[in-house]
């Protein structure tokens, strides 16, 4: 049983699948905690298994328990670490309603945040584990989890998630990147995690203020640029991008007019990493 | 015989302050409990009303605000849905009458605070079917693509409409005419309930008398079969009876009622395992009356299946014998709903579709 702290959110697993027992070993060495039996609470109550079915004999698979139930489909059996990750975005989307949740990657620099929201295959993930990379703390590579009353970016540090051609991009231009397996032939191709550094485990409890919304974009024969967005356009494209924006209501559209009155936003369109990150140095510079 | 006195969820409905000596590992079976029996935001609510809302530490705390967070929403949801299924009918003079979870939050009754629901179910007049069906189809609400044999089944031999959906909002609408299946041994007249109704505030929304809304809630919970949210029915009732006996001569309104319906034998079973379950109170004379019921052994036989079946439908509240349970009051609810002739070959057809792999919607 390994219970994962990954505030605000605290996770059980039960598996005895060999290759997620050492992923989670690896991915969340600096979130792993011992517990006092009577100190057991949980957020999600997770179980990694082979569903039992006669299938088990010519086609291996993995099913994804949360507290018993299965919401999904069972995967083939060596996708069960990507497939934990996976379920546990749903669990987190689908279950908590007293923070708002965007669907963004979240770093820092001199204590001010910076959100990178994501429409897939923009580049956040990229963009994120370079920046993490390059000694901006990681909040979180999946989500923005938002404290509805300060405003303030919660972190849930977890592994970044990487797919195709981003994984080689990262692990050749940063030799500190530590990578886990490379799962093939999922749904979303081939996928790799990036571990957080120690620094972003040791800092998981510190929330930030946000400073930037950019909005990332990969373009293969793109020159680096940063262009500014209207405000309006930002706050609709974030509800856009929010997990429960349609649960929080009045209050979830009065907690992002606050967070983007508050930012600076940006358009971003890149496919040199480098200058990315030089660019978004010179940002955090400015103050 | 099974107690449940060991499920912890209901351990607080009956005693709130004992939340007051939990630790953390209480807690944590707590809310996962009440979270799978669908009575997470009831349970946040009951505790404030007792004033311990304050005293749940902060790691559970945030299920019961996420909880609270949600039916607000949730609330304000149903409401614009009501307005508008209530406009729909409005220029053809059919009145809105609301059945089950939006007539308990409508009347204000105490199940109805922090009741989620995933449909919302209307009562029309027969005679009026058609109308409405036809004014809900133009403002969007359309029947989910069901295959042939199931919308002749259920104009057939059921009590409503097949399932409808508004297709832009996503929102899912049942029309009934009557509380039970036509074919069903003890099927109640329509028109006594419809005789029968109450405003809720005023503007034209209406329930079902406060004694026809248990015997209602007792017929779906031990004739329907389906136990997913058993336990919520169950604490549904609870509340009902709770709410309803302050009023004066209540009982006897309720018992005489579940005569002229032909549904005491519901009203046994609401009773004896809303007693059983969270010691409700019930007046001595209720109990007299309704215990002599059934004999000895099919209540054994009762009891074993029913307190099973209406634990929550989490791993914590089953034992060996709990989905063997389900299953036995799944195929009794069928059973009592068709006669011989019709339910083979229902079954049949299901069981093909299901071996087939045939989706059924």
């Amino acid at each position: 049983m390994f219970y994962i702290s990954i505030p605000p959110f605290d996770v059980q697993l039960e598996t005895d699948i060999p290759a997620v027992i050492n992923s989670i070993n690896h991915m969340y060495q600096y979130a792993l905690k011992p517990v006092e039996d009577t100190e057991k609470f949980s957020d999600f109550h997770i179980r990694i298994a082979s569903p039992s079915s006669i299938r088990k004999y010519y086609r291996p698979q993995v099913q994804f328990y949360i507290d018993g139930k299965t919401p999904f489909k069972p995967l083939p059996l060596s996708q069960a670490f990507p497939f934990f990750e996976w379920g546990l975005n749903w669990c987190i989307a689908s279950h908590t309603y007293q923070y708002l949740l965007l669907h963004a990657a979240v770093v820092e620099k001199g204590n001010q945040a910076l959100i990178l929201p994501g429409y897939p295959g923009a580049g956040k993930s990229t963009l994120c584990a370079a920046l993490v990379s390059s000694g901006w703390r990681l909040l979180s590579d999946e989500m923005a989890v938002i404290d509805t009353k300060t405003l303030e970016l919660i972190p849930v540090v977890r592994p970044i998630s990487l797919k195709n051609e981003s994984i080689n991009v990262i692990s050749e231009s940063f030799s500190n990147a530590e990578f886990g397996e490379s799962f093939l032939d999922t749904a979303k191709g081939t996928v790799s995690h990036m571990k957080p550094p120690k620094q972003s485990f040791i800092q998981r409890n510190q929330r930030v203020q946000l400073k930037w919304v950019v909005f990332p974009r990969y373009l293969a024969t793109q020159s680096t640029l940063l262009t500014e967005k209207e405000k309006g356009e930002t706050l609709i494209e974030l509800a856009e991008n929010s997990f429960n924006y349609n649960v929080l209501g009045s209050q979830g559209f009065n907690v992002l007019c606050d967070l983007v009155a508050s930012a600076r936003c940006y358009k971003f369109e890149y496919s040199c990493l480098d200058e990315a990150i030089d660019l978004f140095q010179t940002l955090a510079n400015e103050q | 015989m099974f107690v449940p006195k060991q499920i912890i969820v209901i351990n607080v409905f009956v005693q709130p302050d004992i939340v007051l000596t939990f630790n953390l590992f209480e807690w944590d079976l707590l809310v996962r409990q009440a979270h799978r029996a669908g009575v997470l935001a009831r349970l946040a609510f009951l505790l404030k009303a007792e004033g311990l809302y304050e005293k749940i530490p902060e790691k559970p705390l945030n299920h019961f605000n996420s909880a609270i967070i949600y039916i607000e929403q949730f609330t304000y949801t149903v409401q614009w849905e009501l307005t508008l299924i209530y406009n729909a009918l409005k220029n053809h003079n059919v009145p809105l009458i609301l059945l089950k979870g939006a007539a308990y939050v409508q009347a204000n009754n105490d199940a109805g605070k922090g009741r989620v629901f995933s449909d919302i179910d209307i009562l029309v007049k027969k005679g009026q079917l058609k109308v409405a069906e036809k004014a809900l189809s133009k403002q969007g609400w359309l029947f989910e693509n069901i295959d042939k044999y199931d919308q002749e089944y259920y104009r057939k031999w059921m009590h409503e409409l097949p399932p409808m959906r508004h297709f832009k909002r996503g929102t899912n609408l049942d029309v009934h005419h009557n509380i039970l299946p036509l074919t069903s041994r003890n099927c109640p007249s329509a028109d006594k309930l419809l005789a029968n109704l109450v405003q809720v505030k005023s503007d034209g929304i209406w329930v079902l008398a406060a004694e026809d809304r248990i015997l209602h809630s007792a017929i779906h919970l031990f004739y329907g079969g389906e136990f997913e949210h058993g336990f919520r029915d169950i604490s549904d009732l609870d509340l009902l009876f709770r709410e309803f006996s302050r009023h004066k001569g209540f009982w006897y309104k309720l018992l005489d009622r579940a005569v002229d319906i032909e549904q005491s034998e519901a009203l046994y079973y609401a009773i004896r395992y809303s007693k059983l379950i969270f010691n409700t109170p019930i007046s001595e004379e209720a109990l007299d009356k309704v215990s002599t019921s059934l004999s000895g052994v099919r209540r054994y036989v009762m009891d074993f299946l029913f307190i099973r079946a209406l634990m929550p439908d989490h791993e914590s509240c089953d034992d060996q014998w709990t989905g063997f349970s389900r299953w036995v009051l799944y195929v009794r609810s069928h059973w009592l709903r068709m006669p011989m002739y019709l339910l083979v070959p229902h079954l049949l057809r299901k069981s093909w579709v299901r071996l087939t792999g045939k989706t059924e919607h």
